[in-house]
């Protein structure tokens, strides 16, 4: 587990305010204005957001906050009423969702999406990006069979990774839920991306395994990506956020480290209002 | 009843120009439904293209029959686009919808009568087929045991099969590729496919129109072996498509032969229980207020009809299918 000095550590001079929608000194992600509405309900409203590249952030609220909604406007799946983002600086508006994947943004959903028909090895090498052997005339010639080799080896390497090995050939829609969880995860591996970001990706996957999980989001960092993650327990968001910004009906009301938004009145009003029965874990173990 | 020529009868129906004819439509349907799970119900519209493709050049303008295999696949590839630019980024079943439409559509206007000097309006078209057969070999009937084909209907039948075999052929490479596999993702689940960075709109739309293509060659060996084109509800309508579909469904959607044996299976039964009818009603053992003589071309359709059930009800993956994958069946 990261301490508080650890997470500070980290961030060294680079630390931003805590305050919602402070600066980053390097931001992948810049959000700004940016509102959805369904009928009359405002799901997403964020004025201004920025995610910083290669770290890891934890984006938490309570339920029906609008989290999915944003992820779901950043990656195309959805359009925004207003507002504009841009990723690397590059201005991402109205992309479609192909498109902001193959820039290096790639999501995975709350409600995970095996390809049920399909094996867990075909999932994965559905997930490397720009294959020959995706376009019609040269999948006749069959000239992509050494990419698809490269390709089936670094599925390998990550169901290994994610102990899914053994079920290599099964066909998805046979997977237990959790399975699935990491099955998409690892699948949104394969494409290598630069800013991954994850929609509940321990729920119902199993604590042993949460743990092993959570080194390997820890390694992404460590390869050089960006991880944005929605997360409700806790402890999980302690263990790994650089990180954390926190959403409630549709906007930011907080940032900082876990720490901070663990001591934030804000947030913990946030929480209580809409879930009075919801156990709070917020009262660090560690103090 | 002579069960030995019911049977030939039936096998030799089997092996027909019809046949070859069903087993490219479902082809094409299983590109569409089996692989990508797109729902087509206006096969038969790209058989119209295909079959009047082929015959216009010929009839109106006098030009040769290879230029109207051009002009077919032509048809076809600019029918699928029609079709799919307004539909595929939408739910599926505006595809369904608009396919069903448009198919008939077509079919009422090559029949119109202010165009009948290009399609023939609704007396269609006949005697462009002449260079083909001009071609053909066999100069009398053929006879194995006891079938026997028609110097005609044997030169149709290897073009039908060749035509089907190269399909396969063609079906196999793409299938079994990383494209294969893009087509796959799309059926099981759209959204998780573009999160993966593939064009869905534009693989579906590749998808529509080389299944397309197969239902133009399709009209095109349907023109080609009756030797005319009508723009009938049995020759081009709807009923065609869904024989189409009873056919890739009977063999197995999603498998690479499934299409194939399925049409030659749903011709030879079809065969089959009219031979049966009649045969029994010869013999008197249907007594004539139960079937009449005009009725057994439906009442077949009938027992079709409740033998397709009976296999969606045991074994609803089909001939080829596999049970396991439709355990997941969403
Ligand atoms: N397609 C839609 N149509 C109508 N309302 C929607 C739609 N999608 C989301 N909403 C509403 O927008 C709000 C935000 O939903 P969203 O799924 O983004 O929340 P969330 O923060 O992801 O919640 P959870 O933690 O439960 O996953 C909710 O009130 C929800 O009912
Ligand atoms: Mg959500």
């Amino acid at each position: 587990m990261s301490s508080a000095s650890e997470v500070e550590t980290a961030w060294g001079a680079d630390r931003p305010e805590s305050t919602p929608g402070s600066k980053k000194s390097d931001p992948i992600l810049v959000v700004d204005g940016i509102r959805r509405t369904f009928g009359g309900l405002t799901a997403v409203d964020v004025d201004h957001l920025e995610i910083q590249r290669n770290k890891i952030t934890a984006l938490i609220g309570p339920n029906g906050a609008g989290k999915t909604t944003f992820f779901n406007l950043i990656t195309g799946f959805d359009a925004p009423d207003a507002g504009s983002w841009s990723y690397n600086g590059e201005p991402m508006s109205s992309l479609a969702p192909h498109k902001v994947a193959l820039k290096g943004m790639v999501r995975t959903f709350q409600l995970t999406k095996a390809l049920a028909r399909l094996s867990v090895i075909e999932n994965m090498k559905l997930g490397a990006q720009n294959q020959k052997g995706e376009n019609l005339f040269r999948a006749m010639m069959r000239g992509w069979k050494d990419e698809e080799r490269a390709n089936e080896e670094r599925a390998d390497a990550l169901l290994k990774r994610f102990k899914m090995d053994h079920m290599r050939e099964e066909f998805a829609g046979g997977l237990s839920g959790g399975q699935r969880k990491l099955l998409e995860m690892a699948r949104a591996l394969m494409t290598e991306p630069d800013l991954i970001m994850l929609d509940e990706p321990m729920a119902g996957v199993n604590p042993a395994l949460t743990q092993s999980l959570l080194g390997h989001v820890k390694e992404l960092r460590d390869e050089g990506r960006t991880v944005v993650f929605v997360e409700h327990d806790m402890d999980v968001v302690r263990d790994i956020s650089d990180w954390v910004v926190v959403m409630a009906e549709g906007k930011i009301i907080a940032e900082g480290t876990h720490e901070e938004i663990g001591k934030n009145r804000q947030v913990i009003d946030a929480y209580l209002g809409s879930h009075h029965d919801e156990d709070l874990t917020f009262d660090d173990e560690e103090e | 009843m002579d069960f030995q020529s019911i049977i030939v009868n039936a096998l030799q129906a089997a092996v027909s120009p019809e046949a070859a004819i069903f087993a490219l439509a479902a082809i094409g349907l299983n590109i569409h439904f089996g692989y990508t799970g797109l729902l087509n119900f206006g096969q038969a519209g790209f058989m119209t293209m295909g079959a009047y493709g082929l015959a216009v050049p010929v009839f109106a303008f006098g030009w040769p029959l290879w230029t109207g295999v051009i002009f077919g696949i032509l048809a076809a590839v600019v029918f699928a686009l029609a079709l799919g630019a307004p539909t595929l980024r939408l739910r599926a079943d505006y595809l369904a919808i608009v396919t069903i439409a448009a198919a008939e559509i077509v079919r009422f206007l090559v029949r119109a009568t202010s165009l009948s000097d290009i399609t023939g309006g609704s007396n269609g078209i006949n005697g462009f087929s002449s260079d083909f057969y001009d071609l053909n070999p066999f100069t009398e009937s053929i006879k194995f045991g006891p079938f026997s084909f028609l110097p005609r209907t044997m030169w149709a039948i290897i073009l039908g099969w060749v035509l089907v075999l190269l399909g396969i052929g063609f079906c196999y490479l793409v299938v079994n590729s990383p494209w294969g596999r893009v087509l796959k993702a799309i059926r099981e689940d759209e959204d998780a496919a573009r999160a993966l960075g593939k064009n869905a709109y534009s693989i579906k739309m590749q998808s529509l129109i080389i299944g397309g293509i197969f239902g133009a060659l399709a009209g095109m060996m349907l023109a080609i072996s009756t030797g005319s084109v009508q723009p009938s509800p049995q020759d081009l309508g709807p009923p065609k498509t869904f024989f189409a579909y009873a056919a890739l469904i009977l063999g197995g959607t999603a498998r690479l032969w499934g299409p194939v044996v399925g049409s030659i299976i749903f011709i030879a039964l079809l065969q089959f229980t009219d031979g049966l009818i009649r045969g029994a009603q010869s013999a008197g053992w249907i007594p004539e207020w139960f079937i009449s003589g005009t009725e057994v071309g439906v009442m077949r359709f009938i027992l079709l009809g409740v033998g397709l059930m009976l296999l969606m009800l045991y074994r609803p993956q089909g001939i080829f299918g596999d049970k396991r994958e439709m355990a997941f069946d969403v």
